[in-house]
């Protein structure tokens, strides 16, 4: 009996009685959700694009980030930095496109998925070449990135403090959601690019020219990086240990869906606020450390139901 | 028929050619795969205006020759001249721009969208307008907008799938599947309209149907046509001649009533005794 009481009551009477410290969690949840969120997000354009599982969307945040810093410590001034990163990431894109990509058109999944993680070891490696491999701090002020943080009072004297660069996270990741969303279901562009990810062939076929549309969608993937870079690299250091935050990842993709970029951001707010609450009110039962595995568990227990995720297109296959 | 299908107004764009000029011209074309050769040392033409049949057995070599003419295979000799153009390694989406459209042998179609939306892809190359413009979804981009999806419902209309206009294709049955792909490749109004089996696995009402829409296509739109198919009755009834290969090598072509008694088409159809 109290080990169920311990379970299924006790945790959500420490929920009211510190209503202050319950909403901190939530926050420091839904900040975390949002990162996992745009991480996934860079997944899914390019999986919706070409069916690839980019293995090297993580490295691609570190990369972006490095860039950033790397030349801002180089001196050169904050913005034409950023200017000058953008351009590197469409460089990539390009390099990706014409190098990877193409001479694999028509291969299977797990080959494109195998180069993706070539791909990973040749950043990993570049990286460290040019900017070496210890951490370096982001230039969030110097981007004009706001600082600092508010406190609000809740109730009798309970504090909830919101720090602004977090803020700005939410900001920018609903401005770019929003942005994306638009382009994939309103210009010629983003057909296009459903299209591809249906048949190669096809698309083809109807003048479609695959080369531009992956150049594209890497660009794409790129920006997402590079803002991922920025606001995860303003919380901790820029280095290349987060690059397996990417892993974060897999789990929001599959509650998600891989194909649909709102699921993408539903999925790493509930694997974010469910990780931390998790870890919080769950935590001490077992000793702690559930963080770091109660992602897979929640990811796993909604294969059982639905494969294709919460918005993942509907699989339809007629036999 | 509907009323509205009178005012179908797409049509192949004007090229400077009378109909019976030659449109497309294949001369000693060969493609191998490794040591296989699919088809070897073959010429014809097709003229703009009819409809002109590739047939013969299983493994002939006929959807080979489709891909060569559309781009997705590079044939390692031979020459293909395209309205007075001769072209070597184009791709698929040049061949696209340059006016050739096609349906596949296996229906490839983009399972997840609508119809409405597999039959817009097939405007994709007619759209101009900034993407800025049409995310804002104003002016311009939206006029163009609309008139895609006139020319698209046109298309719906003329087809007979209004009921389906909403419907992911993945859900319909294969011969409303074949009609969709058709759609898809009328949408791009093309001057040569390239038919890979298109009554492959449908009943004889289905069959009928998709023939007069082949027809229709040819007569109202101009449309050149080259097709596959494997029922003779079909071939010999709408094509204006075939062309007939045998294990990658040619062996007839004429009007269907010459190729109909040539003795290497009936041999290679019957079998000879050796």
């Amino acid at each position: 009996m109290d080990f169920l009481y311990s379970i299924l009551v006790d945790p959500f009477v420490q929920m009211v009685e510190l209503p202050d410290f319950f909403l901190q969690v939530l926050w420091e949840g839904f900040v975390a959700g949002v990162l996992y969120a745009l991480i996934a997000l860079g997944f899914v354009l390019i999986f919706k694009a070409s069916g690839v599982f980019n293995f090297a969307q993580g490295i691609m945040v570190v990369f972006a980030g490095l860039t950033l810093v790397g030349l801002h410590e180089k001196g050169v001034p904050a913005y034409l930095a950023l200017i000058l990163t953008i351009g590197v990431m469409g460089i990539l894109a390009l390099a990706v496109e014409r190098f990877v990509m193409r001479p694999l058109v028509n291969q299977p999944d797990i080959i494109l998925l195998m180069s993706t993680i070539g791909l990973t070891y040749f950043l990993v490696g570049f990286g460290e070449f040019v900017f070496g491999g210890e951490p370096k701090q982001m230039i969030t002020e110097e981007l004009g990135l706001p600082t600092g943080s508010t406190a609000f009072e809740i109730g009798d004297g309970g504090l909830l403090i919101l720090q602004h660069i977090d803020i700005a996270a939410a900001v920018i990741a609903l401005i770019m959601v929003g942005a994306l969303a638009l382009f994939f279901n309103k210009t010629r562009i983003g057909r296009a690019l459903r299209a591809v990810a249906d048949d190669h062939q096809a698309a083809l076929s109807v003048g479609i020219s695959l080369n531009q549309i992956w150049a594209i969608v890497w660009f794409a993937a790129g920006i997402v990086a590079l803002t991922t870079g920025i606001m995860w690299g303003a919380r901790s250091d820029v280095s290349f240990a987060l690059e397996i935050i990417a892993f974060k990842a897999l789990p929001v993709l599959i509650l998600g869906g891989f194909t649909s970029i709102p699921g993408a951001i539903v999925g790493g707010l509930i694997i974010g606020i469910g990780e931390k609450v998790g870890e919080i009110y769950w935590g001490p039962l077992v000793g702690g450390g559930i963080e770091s595995w109660l992602a897979y568990m929640i990811a796993l227990i909604f294969l059982l139901f639905r494969p294709q995720g919460l918005f993942g297109e509907r699989i339809i296959e007629r036999v | 028929m509907n009323a509205r299908v009178q005012h179908v107004e797409l049509h192949a764009e004007d090229d400077g050619l009378d109909p019976g000029d030659v449109m497309l011209k294949v001369e000693n074309v060969s493609l191998s795969f490794g040591g296989v050769k699919a088809i070897s040392d073959i010429s014809f033409d097709i003229r703009k205006g009819e409809i002109r049949a590739i047939i013969g057995p299983n493994g002939a070599g006929k959807t080979s020759m489709l891909n060569v003419i559309n781009g997705f295979y590079h044939p390692q000799e031979g020459v293909i001249t395209f309205r007075g153009q001769a072209r070597s390694r184009m791709q698929p989406y040049e061949a696209a721009a340059s006016g050739i459209a096609r349906t596949f042998q296996n229906v490839a179609l983009f399972k997840g969208m609508s119809t409405l939306d597999n039959i817009m892809s097939g405007r994709t190359l007619k759209m101009h307008k900034n993407f800025f413009w049409q995310v804002l979804n104003v002016g311009p981009a939206r006029n163009e907008e609309i008139e895609h999806r006139l020319k698209v419902e046109e298309i719906i209309d003329f087809l007979e799938i209004q009921h389906i206009r909403k419907t992911p294709v993945g859900k319909l049955p294969y011969g409303l599947q074949k009609r969709v792909e058709l759609g898809r490749a009328l949408a791009m109004e093309p001057d040569l309209l390239l038919l890979d089996e298109p009554m492959a696995g449908m009943n004889l009402e289905e069959k009928e149907d998709m023939s007069r829409f082949i027809l229709d296509v040819n007569n109202q739109m101009g449309t050149t046509i080259a097709l596959i198919e494997h029922d003779m009755g079909v071939v010999m009834d709408i094509s204006d001649r075939v062309v007939v290969l045998d294990y990658g090598r040619k062996i007839g072509d004429g009007p269907p009533e010459e190729v109909k008694n040539n003795q290497d088409v009936i041999d290679a159809y019957l079998g000879v005794s050796h």
